[in-house]
């Protein structure tokens, strides 16, 4: 394999086993905020146990988060170098900013939050929470800019050529509040809160079913749900802006997404469908022209198709494109429907009878995970064959230094860590919940469990 | 060209990164060395005391490399791109050491059984001293260039960046972090431990001692560079002679068991060997073997201005805040370790 396949394979293969973690740190943050500023209203002890609870759990997401975090900004110069000279001025300055803002808050505050529940007062320890929750969020915020600035490039100017042509920044906030940073920031941001406040549901759901800690679940699942519901109905505002702002900026991908060719007809939108790229062509069960009509007003009005580029200017895998997108907003209507119905129930009083309901909480878990994974994929793969849309090839953007071989390297060295990483993550995790939220109820003074606690 | 009080962009970025990877060295040197030193412990508490004295810092700590490398992409992305692209295979160790020791202080008190515990131990100990080692390494090579053409692509072998120079300064760098994890560790440790700790102190102090000189020697035989500016101008040397009096004090203030100010002495010989390498290399950031006038410097590998302005902004906003609450979190948890049921 060449080195440029390698080289992707590699840092989609990072960057996708990162991204299983912050978006849960930033939701399970906002959802311990929320409980700790209960307690610190009412002094209720359940609510202080729900926050030492779900900090423990936090503590070992974010930890994952981290770690892994290092990799990906040493990566754009290990595998990315020309890229790395490209684009090092423009958003050098807002990964600079996400260090010194973000990671140095979050990570200060954490010793406080994990350790200091004896060492300082509440308050303080509220206030903790609160910023290494906001530190989380800020780490979003460079991360997605610099992002979005591949995506729909503004505030810069191209300086030298060939090689050794860079863009150089000319208006600071023209490049933070480029076309797409907005919108994307606070889709990646409600996706993230779905990941937590699903994470919460689940481990709550989990506990009703097995009928443990019900009290403590059913507060829990409350709060979660809450937060689910709203910000599942947000993300239908927020994801159509954002397919708004890539019909206007990057038509290429806008016609992937939907597995549009002929330019001269107006574009359907599928519900489900196969593109098939080999005669250019999509099947699937579509609303005629509806693609048209949400970003045209009209269903009739035409949009640029994939036929429109040539062929070496237009994504390489658009079925990929494709299933992707359509995975992520099935999803998404799967959770409006979902959240809803509960929100009903619980409204009604029967929240908590139907089994099959909690069941399927329980599993919920994985549905914003999945659905931020693959929003990730059909976003970046959709922005090919371009790093820097329409400015920079990927093609031309890697590391002349770094051969195949070193790539393989450590493709092969992450994966076989990255592996065991996620088995460990996945027992812990299990673990954490199965041992519930209480420490210091029920003890019996077997040895084994003098043991275990001395362990803690 | 743009400058603040007198001194032009480029060179502050070239110190603001010098300061921010010195902090690190000192911040995070003291965790990674005391986890070189950790299979030493025998004692399961022992090793526990050892863990969560660097328990709530140590995060915050390994955040400076974060920072040094986002100022670096954002200041000199030329050498950023340059050095990572041409350390491609230490720097991914470096990675995975990275991240063996993150998981490894997390997972390792999850569980109670002793060979769950002793793996953890054990991969904490290797990744700290790995990283350690590794840092020298990429600082030994940084001091004696790398193998570049006018492009600024490394062309290179790997294993040329093994060589005995590099291993030389591989090890010191370990034994300095040792010295100064083990001071650490000794002013947050009672009892059998402290002890023993004291012990522990002594030799590596030793240790390092012997290292330095090697180290030193070697540069000025075979790096003749290195000294090249202090040749020029002999008044700097007094940037050498206030480094020896650093490590004579680490030893007089150890004998006198005031562990706070042997601690103090050795962040300031971190400081002032950062500070000779860095002045020694100014204006260049990474020479190269070929030639001269193919070397990386804080001119030829800066970002615009316009950017460099920026950042110093955000540098002058962020940095006291950082040091802000970096300082309440050590007052927090300042003075002897007790283990709660918050632990490690």
């Amino acid at each position: 394999m060449n080195v440029e396949i390698l080289a992707r394979i590699q840092f989609a293969f990072t960057i996708a086993f990162h991204y299983i973690y912050p978006p849960l740190s930033i939701g399970l943050g906002l959802i311990m905020t929320i409980m700790e500023g209960l307690y610190i209203k009412t002094g209720r002890k359940l609510y202080e146990q729900m926050a030492r609870f779900y900090v423990r759990i936090f503590a070992l997401i974010f930890g994952i988060g981290v770690a892994t975090g290092i990799v990906m900004e040493f990566e754009f110069g290990t595998n990315w170098a020309v890229y790395s000279k490209y684009v090092g001025d423009v958003f050098g300055s807002a990964l600079a900013a996400e260090g010194i803002f973000a990671f140095a808050l979050e990570s200060g505050f954490l010793g406080i939050l994990l350790f200091g529940w004896n060492k300082v007062r509440p308050g303080v320890h509220f206030f903790s929470t609160v910023m290494v929750t906001l530190g989380s969020m800020f780490s979003a915020v460079w991360i997605v800019v610099a992002n979005s600035w591949q995506q729909t490039p503004a505030g810069y100017h191209i300086v030298g050529t060939g090689l050794n042509a860079r863009a150089e920044i000319t208006d600071f906030w023209a490049m933070v509040f480029n076309p797409s940073s907005v919108t994307r920031l606070t889709h990646v941001w409600i996706g993230s809160f779905l990941a937590g406040a699903f994470l919460v549901l689940s481990i709550s759901a989990f506990y009703l079913l097995r009928n443990r800690h019900a009290h403590f679940a059913r507060i829990s699942f409350k709060i979660a749900l809450a937060v689910a519901t709203f910000f599942s109905l947000a993300q239908l505002v927020v994801g159509h802006s954002s397919a708004e702002v890539v019909a206007e900026y990057q038509p290429a991908k806008l016609a992937a997404l939907e597995g549009h060719y002929d330019g001269t007809k107006a574009a359907d939108m599928y519900l489900f469908g196969y593109v098939d790229q080999k005669n250019n062509q999509t099947k699937g069960i579509a609303i005629p022209g509806g693609l048209s009509f949400l970003t045209k007003g009209d269903f009739k009005t035409p949009v640029t198709g994939l036929n429109n580029f040539k062929p070496g200017d237009r994504p390489g895998a658009v079925n990929f494109v494709f299933q992707t997108y359509h995975l992520m907003v099935a999803i998404g209507m799967f959770l409006i429907a979902l959240t809803l119905y509960a929100s009903f129930l619980w409204w009604r009083g029967t929240l908590f009878q139907k089994r099959w309901l909690l069941y399927i909480f329980s599993f919920s878990v994985l549905l914003p995970q999945i659905a931020n994974q693959v929003g990730w994929y059909s976003a970046e793969v959709g922005r090919q064959p371009w790093v820097v849309y329409g400015l920079l090839r990927t093609s031309k953007a890697l590391s002349q230094a770094v051969s195949a071989g070193q790539i393989l390297f450590s493709l092969i060295l992450f994966t076989v860590v990255y592996v065991i990483l996620f088995i460990l993550f996945i027992y812990l995790l299990n673990k954490k919940i199965k041992h519930g939220p209480y420490d210091n109820h029920n003890i019996d003074h077997s040895p084994r469990h003098i043991e275990m606690a001395d362990s803690l | 060209m743009a400058t603040f009080i007198g001194i032009d962009y480029q060179t502050w970025w070239f110190l603001l990164i010098g300061a921010v990877f010195t902090g690190y060295i000192i911040l995070d040197g003291f965790d990674l060395g005391a986890g070189a030193l950790h299979l030493f412990f025998n004692k399961e508490e022992s090793r526990r005391i050892a863990l969560n004295a660097i328990g709530p810092v140590w995060d915050g700590n390994e955040v400076w490399i974060v920072i040094g490398g986002g100022a670096l992409f954002a200041g000199f992305p030329e050498v950023y791109a340059t050095m990572l692209s041409a350390f491609y295979i230490p720097f991914m160790l470096f990675l995975v050491a990275i991240i063996f020791r993150a998981i490894s202080i997390e997972f390792r008190s999850k569980e109670p059984m002793a060979w769950w515990r002793k793996m953890w131990d054990i991969s904490y100990s290797i990744s700290s001293a790995l990283i350690a080692f590794l840092l020298g390494v990429i600082l030994g090579n940084v001091t004696q260039g790398i193998n570049m053409g006018a492009d600024h692509v490394f062309r290179g072998s790997f294993t040329e960046f093994l060589n005995p120079y590099a291993l030389l300064t591989g090890v010191t760098t370990l034994a300095l972090l040792m010295m100064h994890g083990s001071i650490y560790l000794v002013m947050k440790t009672e009892n059998r431990l402290y002890a023993k700790l004291t012990v522990m102190v002594r030799n590596t102090t030793i240790f390092f001692v012997i290292m330095i000189l090697l180290t030193s020697f070697y540069t000025l035989l075979y790096l003749p560079h290195m000294a090249a500016v202090i040749r020029r101008y002999p008044e700097l040397f007094f940037v050498p002679v206030l480094m020896v009096l650093a490590i004579a004090n680490i030893t007089r203030q150890i004998t006198k068991r005031k562990y706070m100010f042997a601690f103090i002495s050795s962040a300031v010989t971190i400081s002032l060997l950062m500070v000779l390498v860095a002045m020694e290399l100014y204006p260049n950031m990474l020479l190269s073997k070929q030639d001269a006038a193919y070397n990386l410097t804080v001119y030829n590998a800066a970002s615009s201005q316009k950017t460099l302005g920026i950042m110093l902004t955000v540098a002058a906003i962020g940095v006291p805040l950082v040091a802000g609450y970096t300082t309440f979190v050590f007052m927090t948890f300042k003075g002897k370790v007790e283990l709660d049921e918050m632990s490690y």
